[in-house]
């Protein structure tokens, strides 16, 4: 572990609670009665014999029921006076009226209960956790609203069946469907796996192995084009394969493109992973006397194995709905173009914008939920196999893992 | 892994053994080996530098054309006029980046501490896989949400912001005060992006604060501090330049991103207001976005000048940030190999 190599002693201020009697419970589930008993028990030695294992993440029923009372509370007392009283409307502004005035009954009803540190401490850990709580609802909220709008256009067999070469700007859900669209999605995100990944493992590899000056130039550069606007790979393909060399709009730039943007999600995610991979089994590979290919071959890229699936099958992830490069370089068909190396080919995330952006009657609309429904679903299922595939995230353990460590730690 | 070994005690005598430097001549397949790793190193590189040549020979003309005034002249019809310039898409990106990080930073933090901190170890993993679902979400999707969800329902609370807060200046609203001149603001395209930010930020930020030394946190609880003390103490010290160096990764993010701006914003004018609330607004990835396919070759060139300062925009902030997470104390953990 990083940890032995640690030798400096901690800089950091402390905030130091009033706690009593060498009572180490910063919780303070029972502050009411350490408070009781600290000028008493102070000189005294705690009588247990055994100290009680301090918990951090102990849930208290009378957490809880704060908790609940204060979110319940604020919710009835924001309903009538937002509804009733203000003349106001926005569902937004009503969640966010909700969680000031939760804040503040949640400070209130704590401070009932607990002294004054331990209030704010349990104020501050609601708060981080509402962090979680929104992006858990965005999540959710976005995939749903996207699966419910597009349903209507999915439920038709045609959308899966045929493209939309028949089909007039107001054709009903019956004619007309998104095939071509997702043979050109798979097609093109096929071949951009197939340029990304090997360069990708291999430029990690790079920097995770071997190292040294030109190592930390491209470690910046790999970072810096992990955020690179994705727009920009599609200017990259557009200026130099159709301006310059004058290939023509096709599936192949589009996959490029994606290629490029991909690509440095690969290289980083799987340095991160491959850094996981302990030195020690580095090490006892080469006291073995391997040489160090043979070691990367046989240790690292296996111990690695789970991360690096999970950065490739993520990197499809976000491959397979990048709209920008591919709206720059693909070209927009409304036919069935099997041939990514000729042509114009549309890809899911190009028809959703075309038919919402360009388009937009409300039929095409509708297919264009009915797109990201797919594109969705696609996306989800990736999403599941990485999880699935990479098992664990790197240097986590499972519960049984744990278990049996505790096991052998006792047995020692 | 760098094993350094340190004397026990300072008073050792000045001639201790020091260690022997390990030479590693390299076998045959290991040089073939490592030329190949360093050739893919060596790629990255070049498409980096690729992207620049390319776009500089490409944008040139334009950048000829309208000399200097490329980054003072607000209007762009580059193929009618000479005189275009970014000098309204430019700031107009940079306000819906500025909006984005706004909200997406102090989220994405306490999500983060909450995650690695709080979060009980049941809910640790759901929550880290809704972080990285959220990031893998298409772009186009959130624009689908934001364009169809999120704006017929936050119309209202724009209103009440102009109306209660107009006399911030960022909140001053000069139009007609109907409910459909707020449409297509660039507030509105600030909060989606700043929903794509959100799991860059959450996800650095969580890998930078669990590598907060174990021996550190359990050093503050033993004197006595409160769980966010250690927090406060120990792990956001830490994680201070991750939370830097994660946000300007975000900004770089959010400068660049194109579907989801392009979906909500409705450009009227060329012209630069900080009124983020009114319809309108324009940014520099939109403006590729709709006019690449109806310009003529003049047009396109200015498109790619623009498409180049977004670039270099975003590759200079990138790079800083990833300067800024390897020089601190935590990037410092994972540099030594």
């Amino acid at each position: 572990m990083s940890e032995s190599t640690e030798t400096r002693a901690p800089r950091s201020r402390v905030a130091i609670a009033p706690i009593k009697a060498g009572r180490p419970d910063p919780q303070g589930s029972d502050g009411n009665r350490a408070d009781a008993s600290a000028p008493t028990a102070a000189p005294t030695v705690d009588p247990s014999p055994v100290e009680p294992r301090v918990r951090f993440n102990r849930t208290s029923s009378a957490g809880s029921a704060t908790f609940i009372g204060a979110a319940g509370a604020s919710l009835g007392l924001v309903w009538v006076v937002y509804e009733r009283v203000l003349p106001l409307s926005g569902v937004l502004g009503f969640w966010i009226t909700w969680y000031v005035l939760f804040l503040a009954l949640y400070l209130v009803m704590a401070r009932l209960q607990w002294d004054r540190l331990e209030a704010r401490n349990r104020l501050r850990a609601v708060a981080l956790g509402t962090g979680g709580v929104l992006v858990v609802f965005i999540v959710i909220d976005q995939v749903a609203y996207t699966l419910v709008k597009g349903s209507a256009a999915v439920t038709h067999l045609n959308f899966w069946t045929k493209s939309m070469a028949f089909a007039g700007p107001d054709s009903p859900m019956t004619v007309g469907g998104v095939l071509h669209a997702i043979v050109g999605s798979v097609e093109q995100l096929g071949l951009a796996t197939l340029v990304s990944v090997p360069l990708g493992i291999t430029a990690a590899l790079f920097l995770a192995e071997i190292g040294g000056g030109l190592a930390r130039v491209v470690r910046t550069i790999v970072e810096a084009m992990t955020a690179l606007p994705d727009l920009v790979a599609g200017l990259f393909v557009y200026v130099t394969l159709i301006l310059s060399l004058g290939v023509g709009k096709s599936g192949v730039c589009a996959a490029i493109a994606i290629g490029v943007t991909m690509m440095p999600i690969i290289a980083r995610a799987s340095e991160v992973v491959l850094r996981i991979v302990p030195g020690a089994l580095r090490e006892a590979s080469y006291a073995l006397g391997s040489s160090q290919w043979r070691t990367v071959w046989n240790v690292v890229l296996p111990t690695a194995r789970s991360g690096l699936a999970t950065a490739v099958v993520l990197a499809m992830a976000r491959g397979i709905g990048e709209t920008a490069p591919v709206l720059l370089v693909a070209g927009y068909t409304k036919e069935m173009n099997a041939d990514p190396f000729s042509g114009p080919q549309t890809s899911l995330p190009l028809f959703i914008y075309n038919a919402v952006h360009i388009l937009g009657t409300p039929a095409y609309v509708e297919r264009g939920f009915g797109a990201g429904f797919v594109l969705v679903v696609v996306v989800l299922a990736l999403f599941t196999i990485a999880r699935r595939v990479g098992g664990s995230a790197p240097g986590e353990l499972s519960k049984r893992q744990r278990r049996k460590l505790a096991r052998e730690a006792a047995e020692i | 892994m760098a094993v350094v070994l340190t004397p026990d005690s300072p008073h050792t005598l000045p001639d201790v053994d020091t260690p022997r430097a390990i030479v590693a001549r390299p076998s045959g397949s290991d040089r073939i080996f490592r030329g190949i790793l360093r050739g893919a190193g060596l790629v990255v590189l070049l498409i980096t530098a690729l992207i620049l040549v390319f776009l500089i020979l490409r944008s040139f003309s334009a950048l000829q054309r309208s000399g200097f005034g490329f980054f003072t002249t607000p209007s762009f019809f580059p193929e009618t006029s000479n005189q275009f310039g970014i000098a309204a898409l430019l700031p107009d990106s940079a306000l819906i980046a500025a909006i984005a990080l706004v909200i997406a930073v102090p989220i994405g933090v306490a999500t983060a501490i909450y995650i690695s901190e709080y979060a009980p170890h049941v809910l640790r993993r759901p929550l880290i896989a809704v972080i990285d679902l959220m990031a893998a979400i298409p772009s186009i999707v959130y624009a689908l949400w934001g364009l169809f969800f999120l704006m017929p329902r936050i119309l209202g609370t724009d209103q009440w912001l102009a109306h209660h807060l107009g006399f911030i200046p960022f909140f001053h609203f000069t139009k007609a005060d109907t409910i459909g001149s707020y449409v297509g603001a660039m507030f509105i395209a600030g909060i989606v992006v700043s929903l794509m930010v959100i799991p860059i930020i959450t996800s650095i930020s969580r890998q930078v604060f669990s590598q907060a030394p174990q021996g550190e946190r359990e050093a503050a609880y033993a004197l006595g501090s409160t769980r966010w003390g250690m927090i406060r103490t120990v792990v956001l010290p830490f994680g201070r330049a991750g939370i830097i160096g994660a946000s300007m990764l975000g900004l770089g993010r959010a400068l660049g991103e194109t579907i989801a701006v392009t979906f909500i914003l409705t450009p009227l004018t060329y012209a630069f207001s900080i009124h983020m609330l009114e319809g309108g607004g324009n940014s520099i990835t939109a403006e590729i976005a709709n006019f690449y396919t109806q310009y003529d070759s003049k047009g396109v060139a200015a498109l790619l000048a623009c498409g180049l300062v977004l670039f270099v925009a975003t590759l200079i902030v990138n790079s800083f940030a990833s300067i800024v997470v390897s020089r601190s104390r935590s990037g410092a953990l994972t540099e030594a190999v």
